[in-house]
């Protein structure tokens, strides 16, 4: 199936891309003064026919021409096609303007995408070369903080220039390790005499990815990187852009400066931004904010939010905040590594038999306590079981907070007891609080120094209640539940389940061209996927990876495109999807992967995966 | 001596509910990691809710278990506070000796517990962060005067005391709160008093053990009637409860032994 769709499938980024760039290129010229209305009404006229496609030579030629100076020089203007549109579908335009850019800078990777998309884009591939100028130039006032940083940022241009070619799908992708974790690194902070600020500037700048959140007051809520002191100046900017647009009825979704692409989410009073140079899609960066607003909310609840800013609309939200600075830094640091858990939006389960699984239900069915909500059992965010009431589903979202904080942050592991903690679940309701309790199993005895468990290894009882007294309880539920999994074999069996780690893709099918797959289960809301090892063990390596499911991922879900299969081909690999109404397939080889070796490959592990259904996923789980 | 459960001895045994509080980042946590696992963590990321440890501590004559709630201590937690010091019987009460709106807050912590814990808990002020200053926590006159808020208008009951005796500068030091004030405070309130250091270790044991041999025989589980009261204020002990009245408190809210664990 895949192999007779695969090339004669349009590719749907080029698909996308096109209507918005015919319909951009006169904003782009056109003075930047908001005119919402026409805008909105050209963008929205000329999407939905898809205009004949112009070849994609023309579209590269057209791309390094004279567009680059104009890209360079009024970003806003670009992002104005963001603007247009309001509703959560227009990010696909959003992400189309992503592609633009990333067309700019790596034509090669269009190039050789184009090739399948129509053979008449095959001539694309040398225009590659064509391509020689940076979109840097100079920029308007408003941007030039911003255009600054882009150009001064270390390596960013000569990326852009050779790096890109090689690897177009990651415009980082040619830094060492160093680099990369360099981007976890704090920044510092400013000494006494207060002399270090350049060297402080300097190294924020040199971040490839900023998160900011400010209240719509203008006042700084949290960075990831550097202080408020430090990005005052730049929130300052990003404020007098944003209301710039809000005063005149619209909303910013999203712009350009150079390689940076910059993301707008309004929730409230809030202002979420995203700055990033990985090449990630406006609709993938609009979902990392989401998570980090729904990080807000779980700390604060709607209610109290909305209070604090109808009270006082310039209310310091950092206050309230406090402590809590570090999950939304362990959030962002892990949309920045890359989440194949964001990006699917769901969850990954422990690999364990049937019966097994089977067995920690009925143990945890069996010493439900009465005022319990939700009881989860975790190994190293990857779900174990799960125990709920019939009438209340478990949101992926939610889940995806309540793992970071457990497994992520320091916080809760570092304290070394056992932690009662009110939080709120957004998802199931985001006006109270809930009380979780939480215990990591120790169930790796034979390892002497505990600090060798990675945050893999380790296993965690989650309990959660609505009652706030209800710690003794919980804990009651959690001993007779330990005991119960101690007398049945389940621990021992959690503790094989996870030594065995995740399959290598040759353990499924031997000697397949894979290297990696993730493949969700839509009726699930869940996803497998195989092991890291030992290609991408390194965290530049995942970051490659998980950029190449970025783009895949994007493809595949953007505007207007219904594709079913795509197939890209690059020159450090070769990456295939498959979208089917019961799974979503994605898997990365070789760049010269056979196409028929790959389809076969793929189907194969779909084919195990269905197989393998009941041990790889959680279907009902136990429900009281 | 804290460590080691040392179950050989047929000491008896009782659990003491203890509770950690005090302004974010002064290290409470810290505090209790060293007690229990002496270990210490350099820029520990702060506690989210509040987390519950126990460790054993061995007197002469018993052991003692100790309970513990480590309250987080950012503002937003606050409300949950009378939940984990509302069966307490041991408070640990913890202030910065670098930053004196710590010990402001500590102060409103003692008002608080006096106002509303058990009647008869113990309270212990803990200056923590000792290794940050140049003596070994003896009385210095430290930094620069008043940094000290007033908190009177606060503290309702008693608690209203709060001399910015604070004298002087001490260089290179970063001590900003004198031993001598936080002496004083604590000695009108009847306060068990320590200057701790949970990087160095200095200290913590002290607070624990003193805690565990100012908790009255009789406010123990084991224990029955008469209470040998040592440190408060406390007179004799409640029929069937174990809680026991202290004179300066006004309301002497029933305290109920909480779950037993």
């Amino acid at each position: 199936m895949p192999a007779a769709g695969m090339n004669t499938q349009p590719d749907p980024k080029t698909d996308g891309e096109q209507p918005v760039k015919t319909s951009k290129q006169p904003y782009i010229s056109s003075p930047p003064t908001p005119d919402d209305d026409t805008r909105s009404v050209s963008s929205e006229g000329e999407r939905p026919p898809l205009p004949p496609r112009p070849n994609t030579l023309s579209l590269l030629n057209d791309e390094t021409g004279p567009r680059v100076a104009l890209q360079a020089e009024a970003t806003t203007a670009i992002s104005r096609t963001d603007i247009e549109t309001q509703y959560p579908e227009a990010a696909e335009s959003t992400f189309s303007t992503l592609a633009v850019r990333n067309l700019v800078q790596g034509p090669k990777a269009r190039a050789s995408l184009s090739q399948l998309a129509s053979p008449r884009g095959s001539e694309a591939g040398d225009s590659a070369s064509i391509r020689s100028s940076i979109p840097n130039g100079d920029s308007g006032d408003v941007e030039a903080l911003f255009m600054d940083f882009a150009a001064t940022a270390p390596g960013s241009q000569s990326q852009g220039a050779t790096g890109l070619l090689d690897f177009p799908e990651f415009a980082a992708d040619d830094i060492d390790d160093d680099g990369i974790l360099s981007e976890f690194e704090a920044v510092g902070e400013l000494n006494e005499e207060g002399d270090n600020e350049e060297l402080l500037l300097q190294r924020w700048k040199a971040k490839r990815k900023h998160y900011v959140i400010l209240s719509a007051a203008g006042k700084p809520i949290w960075t990831r990187h550097g202080d408020s002191g430090l990005i005052s100046g730049y929130v300052g900017v990003i404020q007098t852009i944003i209301s710039f647009y809000e005063e005149a009825n619209d909303h910013l979704r999203g712009f350009s400066a150079g390689d940076t692409r910059f993301v707008v989410l309004t929730r409230g009073s809030l202002h979420l931004v995203a700055i990033s140079r990985m090449m990630e899609s406006d609709n993938q960066l609009r979902l990392q904010l989401e998570a980090l607003y729904m990080q807000i909310l779980s700390t604060l609840t709607l209610p109290s939010l909305t209070h604090l800013f109808s009270v006082r609309p310039s209310t310091d939200l950092s206050r309230p905040l406090q402590g809590s600075e570090s999950l939304l830094s362990s959030l962002a640091d892990s949309f920045t590594r890359g989440s194949p858990s964001t990006l699917l939006s769901a969850l990954e389960c422990l690999k364990i038999r049937k019966q097994h699984r089977q067995a920690i239900n009925n143990a945890l069915l069996k010493t439900k306590a009465s005022s319990l909500l939700y009881g989860l059992l975790v190994a190293g965010g990857r779900l174990v079981s799960v125990v709920r009431p019939k009438k209340h589903s478990l949101h992926p979202g939610d889940l995806q907070l309540l793992f970071n904080m457990v497994f992520e942050a320091d916080g809760v592991k570092a304290g070394g007891g056992e932690s009662w903690i009110p939080v709120c679940l957004p998802g199931f309701n985001s006006s109270g609080y809930l009380y979780m309790y939480v215990s990591f199993l120790d169930i790796r005895d034979d390892i002497e120094n505990s600090a060798d468990i990675t945050k893999d290894e380790s296993v965690a009882i989650v309990l959660i209640s609505p009652d706030k007294e209800a710690f003794f309880e919980m804990q009651g539920m959690r001993d007779a539940l330990v005991e119960q999994m101690e007398r049945n074999g389940s621990l021992k069996e959690i503790k094989t389940a996870i030594d065995n780690g995740r399959p290598a893709t040759t353990d499924i099918v031997p000697g397949t061209v894979l290297h990696h797959f993730l493949y969700k289960s839509r009726a699930n809301v869940q996803f497998t996927m195989s092991s890291y090892a030992p290609e991408f063990s390194s965290v530049t390596r995942r970051r490659r990876l998980m950029s190449m499911y970025n783009n895949l991922h994007a493809s595949i879900h953007a505007k207007n495109t219904h594709v079913k299969v795509h197939h890209c081909v690059s020159r450090s690999a070769t990456s295939f999807g498959w979208v089917t109404p019961v799974f979503e397939l994605y898997c990365i080889a070789e760049p010269n992967t056979n196409r028929n070796a790959l389809a076969q490959s793929a189907s194969k592990i779909a084919q195990w995966v269905q197989r393998e259904e009941e041990r790889l996923f959680i279907i009902g789980g136990a429900v009281f | 001596m804290s460590e080691s459960a040392s179950a050989n001895a047929p000491k008896p045994s009782s659990s003491v509910k203890l509770v950690l509080l005090g302004e974010a980042a002064v290290g409470k946590s810290s505090l209790v990691l060293r007690f229990v696992n002496n270990d210490f963590q350099e820029n520990k990321e702060p506690t989210i809710g509040a987390a519950f440890l126990t460790q054993k501590c061995s007197l002469p004559t018993r052991t003692i278990k100790f309970e513990i709630w480590d309250t987080a201590g950012q503002e937003r937690f606050a409300s949950l506070a009378p939940m984990y010091y509302r069966n307490a019987q041991a408070a640990l009460v913890v202030y910065d000796v670098t930053k004196p709106s710590s010990l402001t807050k500590a102060k409103h912590w003692v008002a608080e517990l006096q106002r509303q814990a058990s009647p008869g808990i113990v309270i212990a002020l803990v200056g923590n962060k000792l290794d940050l200053t140049n003596d070994g926590g003896d009385v210095s006159e430290a930094a620069g005067a008043a940094q000290n808020e007033s908190d009177s208008a606060q503290d309702g009951d008693e608690g209203g005391d709060e001399q910015d005796d604070v004298q002087d500068a001490v260089t290179g030091d970063a001590r900003k709160v004198s031993t001598r004030e936080a002496t004083g405070y604590a000695e009108e309130e009847g306060l068990l008093f320590f200057e701790t250091s949970a990087k160095t270790g200095t200290n913590v044991v002290d607070v624990f053990t003193a805690i565990a041999n100012a908790i009255p025989e009789s406010s123990l589980k084991t224990g029955r009637s008469t209470g040998a009261g040592t440190g408060q204020t406390s007179l004799g002990n409640r029929s069937t409860e174990d809680a026991r009245v202290n004179l300066g408190d006004r309301n002497a809210a029933t305290a109920k032994e909480g779950c037993a664990c």
